[in-house]
Formats: structure tokens, sequence, C-alpha cells
């Protein structure tokens, strides 16, 4: 798959590192007299999408649409109810846990919230230190080296390597993430919502010491946010879900200057700019009534219940995954 | 609504709010003072602990107290000092002419109460309303948030309404009593941005046909864009600059607003580079006694080390918290 002679540049232009294909992940709803399955939530339900290696691929969506359960199965943290996850040339569906451990060092995960995702008994070093005693054969002074340079490169003090993650702040925390993170030097990166619980000024900060890593470090993100702004600028695809479902799928500019699928359209417009002269003129698709359950999903396209220009063969029909134009996917049955 | 003699209905004058901790004394509110326009919006913007909601909270006496006292200020509505108010009269004036909306509304509607319940409350305790007239009160207000079917919901609990038509509800007990102000609370962070935007554009026509103020507090300088007359920067506890909607985006004043600005991506711009604000929020457990944003800011000079700058008006109605002159370059004299 890989070809040296290639260039970065076209390589990233043409190498997948990731491949899904139709993958599904149903958590299953227990009830009745004997705790039997009654019923399922289909919380990804069938999504299919590439990432190229050294591109940052952006998977947005509100609240329980399948954003961060994809991101999740797709390193095996939950098991995938069918479908395929290709890394590389492996299906790691198909691998033992063993296998699966040799992969991890490769495919790593920022999380959402610093607080929970580091543990407030261990010091930093032994929070970053942790990948390296399971995965390297690294004696302790190397070690220590290793943790005071990836300290410095996410812009901590090395010195502060013996204290707690309580003694720091949100941004700061999400740092020691990141270096945990990128310790075993990566290829691939899921970051999960890794600047929605840190303030205005500090995201900015997170989000460029990001594309400082990747420059440097070649890595690949699939960048999962509810934050449309902070995607567009971040992002070289985006993927947009709803339900379960990718209902668009391009690169960044033309998904924003010139979306296809109805949801789309309206989330963009739903999102606010701060730029009060801009505010004044832009039209707004204001979305009627929620999102359905995604255990008793509508039938036909998901979105028909809330689209403004459905009609009768969408709440029967599931639109088929198109390219409308090279690298362009929609799933809806009026894009053109 | 912001006409050229605006009549005050709020003003706040050196609140000063401390939380007593373990850790020592957390100095949440270093003397704010605001007015508030009869029929405007005031966006309140700033980072988690720059004291947003202390501060709107401390005017309703709101806080924990202790471990939260109000050290200083006064804070008049209707001709009376609400920070002086005894208990009793302060309760009037809580969900009667001052209302308030909440962030999240799932844990601040009561859930084993009905909806209807939860807002005939109110009413039943500060107007003159029977309970059948509240009933039909409710109605009238579940229709004017776009709740639909509003007579059946009012049967409903909070847990069979989504977070957008719970927050729908807390904005109908909160305009219950014809409030004069209204204080939201971050009223759609916790909420989806399609659901964020059917959200905002109730309260835009309901301020056209209302002439309640509003104090919107939030950290999403979008949302203030679109919304509010005016807007309060807070940073460190104290107003950093205060502006209408227009001139403070167009020309902000204060570094901390211009490198905020800056941070923010744009939804309708391409390429652009963030440029963040370095270094971390103030420590709030020293009684400032500089500008508590200088070890942050670009322009800081030795001044802004050893004296809080005070609040000045630089245009009009355009004030600034600032030793430093953004637009000629140089100290401020």
């Amino acid at each position: 798959m890989t070809d040296l002679t290639e260039t970065p540049a076209s390589r990233t232009d043409t190498e997948v590192i990731v491949s899904v294909r139709n993958l599904k992940k149903h958590f299953p709803i227990m009830g009745g007299l004997f705790r039997r399955q009654v019923s399922a939530v289909r919380a990804v339900d069938g999504v299919s999408f590439d990432i190229h290696r050294g591109e940052t691929l952006g998977l947005v969506g509100e609240s329980g649409c399948g954003k961060s359960t994809t991101g999740r199965v797709l390193l095996q943290l939950d098991d995938a109810t069918s479908g395929s996850v290709f890394f590389e040339d492996q299906d790691l569906t198909t691998l033992s846990t063993g296998a699966m451990r040799r992969v991890r060092p490769r495919a790593q995960m920022i999380f959402q919230d610093p607080h929970a995702s580091l543990n407030p008994r261990m010091t930093v070093a032994s929070i970053i230190g942790e990948p390296l005693r399971e995965h390297t054969k690294m004696g302790p002074v190397e070690r220590r080296d290793r943790i005071d340079e990836l300290l410095s490169i996410v812009g901590l003090d090395p010195s502060h390597a013996n204290r707690y993650p309580h003694e720091f702040s949100g941004g700061q925390r999400q740092r020691i993430g990141i270096a945990r993170a990128i310790a075993l030097n990566p290829d691939f990166i899921v970051c999960d919502e890794p600047i929605a619980a840190l303030d205005v000024s500090i995201q900015a900060q997170v989000v460029n010491l990001l594309e400082e890593l990747q420059e440097s470090l070649g890595l690949t993100y699939l960048f999962i946010s509810h934050d449309l702004s902070m995607v567009r600028h971040i992002a070289d695809r985006v993927a947009v879900m709803y339900l379960g479902h990718i209902v668009e799928l391009t690169d960044v500019e033309s998904l924003y200057d010139n979306p296809k699928h109805p949801y789309t359209e309206a989330l963009l417009s739903a999102v606010p700019v701060p730029d009060p002269r801009a505010e004044d003129i832009r039209k707004r698709v204001i979305l009627e009534g929620d999102l359905p359950s995604p255990s008793n999903p509508p039938p036909g396209c998901v979105f028909n219940t809330r689209c403004p220009i459905a009609e009768q063969r969408c709440s029967s029909e599931v639109p088929e995954w198109r390219e409308i134009r090279p690298a362009h996917w929609v799933a809806c049955h009026f894009a053109e | 609504m912001s006409a050229s003699n605006p009549q005050t209905v709020l003003e706040v004058s050196g609140l000063k709010t401390h939380f007593h901790t373990q850790d020592g004394t957390v100095h949440a509110v270093n003397g704010v003072s605001f007015d508030l326009h009869q029929g405007e919006l005031l966006a309140v913007v700033g980072e988690s602990g720059s004291g947003k909601s202390v501060t709107m909270m401390s005017l309703l006496r709101l806080i924990p107290m202790p471990p939260g006292e109000i050290v200083g200020g006064t804070a008049e509505f209707a001709d009376e000092d609400l920070l002086q108010l005894p208990p009793e009269e302060l309760r009037k004036v809580r969900g009667g002419q001052i209302g308030f909306i909440f962030q999240d509304p799932m844990t601040s509607l009561n859930p084993v109460l009905t909806i209807g319940r939860q807002i005939t409350e109110p009413l039943l305790l500060h107007t003159d309303l029977d309970k059948n007239g509240a009933k039909e009160r409710a109605t009238e207000l579940l229709d004017m948030v776009g709740i639909p079917d509003a007579k059946a919901r009012l049967k409903a609990y909070p847990h069979e309404l989504s977070g957008g038509m719970r927050q729908r509800v807390m904005i109908a007990i909160a305009l219950a009593c014809s409030p004069e102000i209204i204080i939201a609370d971050e009223p759609t962070t916790a909420l989806d941005v399609t659901i964020q935007a059917q959200i905002v554009g109730i309260v835009k026509d309901l301020r056209e046909r209302l002439d309640t103020a509003v104090i919107w507090i939030t950290h999403d300088l979008g949302v203030v864009a679109g919304l509010a007359d005016r807007v309060l920067v807070m940073y460190g506890g104290r107003i950093v600059e205060e502006a209408p909607v227009r001139d403070l985006y167009a020309t902000p004043l204060h570094p901390y607003t211009q490198g905020l600005l800056a941070s923010l991506p744009r939804l309708d711009q391409k390429g652009q580079e963030l440029v963040s604000i370095p270094g971390q929020p103030p420590s709030m457990y020293a009684e400032p006694s500089a500008c508590s944003f200088a070890p942050r800011c670009p322009h800081a000079f030795d001044r802004c080390f050893s004296e809080v700058p005070d609040l000045v008006e630089v245009r009009p109605g355009h004030r600034s918290a600032c030793f430093w002159d953004v637009e000629n370059e140089r100290p401020r004299a």
C-alpha cells in the first residue's frame, strides 16, 4: 500500500490509512421479565469513509448523532456490531486482543474531558510514562528523558513532571493528554471533542498545538467536534453525521461554501458568527422539532421528519450514498 | 430598543463578592458597576471564573452564603437597594419583577413536579391570579415560547421533554409574572446549535413584543453578535470593556477583547490563523492590585503591573479598563 517513491504531498491525496466500511454499533436495550434484548440504540448505523494519510478528517454533528461512538469503535474501544475498520491493510474488527495491542501504539486517542481522562492519583510523569512502560523496552532513565521531551513538545515545563493533574489548568491538562497520545509516535489520532471543555482563549492554544504536531510528526487526525467553526479551521475534509448516518462528506471548502444536504445547510446556518454586521444579513434555516430517538429512527431518510424539502418518497426510501461530484458524497434524493 | 434617552431599570455600583474557602478567599467579583436600560439586551461575556455569573447571582443573593459574601456595593432597582432588601421583600423580586433562566434546564426544573405546577407557582405567589387563571396564563406562556399543544403539556414532567423544550419552559417560567428584567445565565450553552438557533429566535421575537430588559450571560461571542444591544466583557472579576455591540466587534479597545476575537475561528471565513492568548486565566485568590490581564497582555508596561485600571469612557458609550491606548499605540494619558 505504501509506495516509498511517492512524495508526501501526493500521498496526502491518495494513500488511505483508515478505511471504514458499513460500520454499525448498536447498543442493546434490555427489558421484560427475563432482561432480554427488546430493542437497540442504533448509535452508528452503517457508515463508510476513508481517512487519508496526513489529513484531518472532521466528523461533525449534534449530540447523540453517533460521532463519538464512531471514534471509539474505530479504535476498538467499543466492539463493532458489524462492518469493518481497516487500518492500513488490517481489519481491526477481526483482530485478537493481542494483535490489537500491537496496533494500539500507532492509533491513539485524545479525550474530551481532561479532568476525567487523567488518573488523579498518578503524577504527570507516570501518566505519560504508562504507554512507554506498556509498549516499549525503555529503561527508567531513557523513559524519563522521553517524558521530559514530550512535556516540552506540548509546551509544558518538564520540571512539573512530578505534579498531579489537579495542579494544572484545563488547557494544561489537555496538553498532558496530548503528550500521552503522541508518546509512542502514533500515525493516527482520534481527537474526540478535544477543546469542548476548554475556555475560548485556551481553545486556540490547543488547536494550534495539534496543528503543529500534525506538521512535525506527520499525524493523521479524525477530529470529532460539534464546533463547526473550529472544524472549518482545522479540517481538510468533513463528514456530517445525523442519527447514526453520515449524510454528507467532502472537502472543507465545498462543504461550507456549497453544502448539498439540507441538514448540513441547516446546521451551518444555525452557527452564530462573531460579527454583528454579518449576523444581520445571514439567512437562517431553523429546523423544526427535535432529534428523533436513535432507538426508533424514522423510516426512509433519517432526516425526513425535520427536513424542509422532504417529500413522500423520503419517508419510505432510504437515500443512496452517492458521489455527486468527484469526492463529494451525499445521502439525499434531491442533491444534484 | 436603545433609545436616545433610555430609562435605567437597574444600577449596579461597586459590587464585590468573595468566597471564603479552605484554600483562601476567592475574589470572584472585584468592583463591578453597570447600568441596565429598559428593554435592552445586555450581554455579559467572559470565560469561566471571570465572575459573570457570580455578579448576577449576587444581585439576587442567589450565591450560597457562606462561603459566599457580598463584601460591598449597591444594586438599585425600583428605588431600592437589592443588596439591602430584607429576605421577604427580596422573595417578591425574585421570580416576580426579576426572572431567571439557568443554563441547564434539567437541573433547574423540579423533576417530580409537572410543568404546569412549576409555571403556575410564581403566578400564584406573585400575582392575584387564582388557580384557574394561573392555568390559563401558563397555557398562554407555553404558547408564547412555541411549545405545541400547550394545554396538554401542562401535565407533562420535565423528563418527557427534550432539552430545547425544557429550556422553553424555563423561559416561560421566567416570563410568567411579566418581569422588568430577565437574567439568563448561559441559557443555550447546553443545547445543540440547531436548538440554540430556535431559542435565540424565540428570545428575539419575545423582545419585540415585550419590553423586558435581558441580561444574557455567555461565553459565546457568536451568539452575542446576533442578539445583544450592548456588551460587558468581564475578566478577573471586573468589567474590562463595555460597548454597544457593533462597536465592540468593529473596534475592540481592550487587549483581552481583541485577543478573544482573534482567537475565534469563523464559520464564514477560511484559512485564517488562530491567534491564541498566551498564558492562563488569573488566580482569584489575591486581591487584585494590578491589571489582572497584564501577564497575558502583549501591550503591558510597568504601570499595568502596579495599578488597577479604571473603566473609562474612550468613545461615547464605549468604555475600556486599560492603560494602553490601542488606537494610538501608546500609554494612555
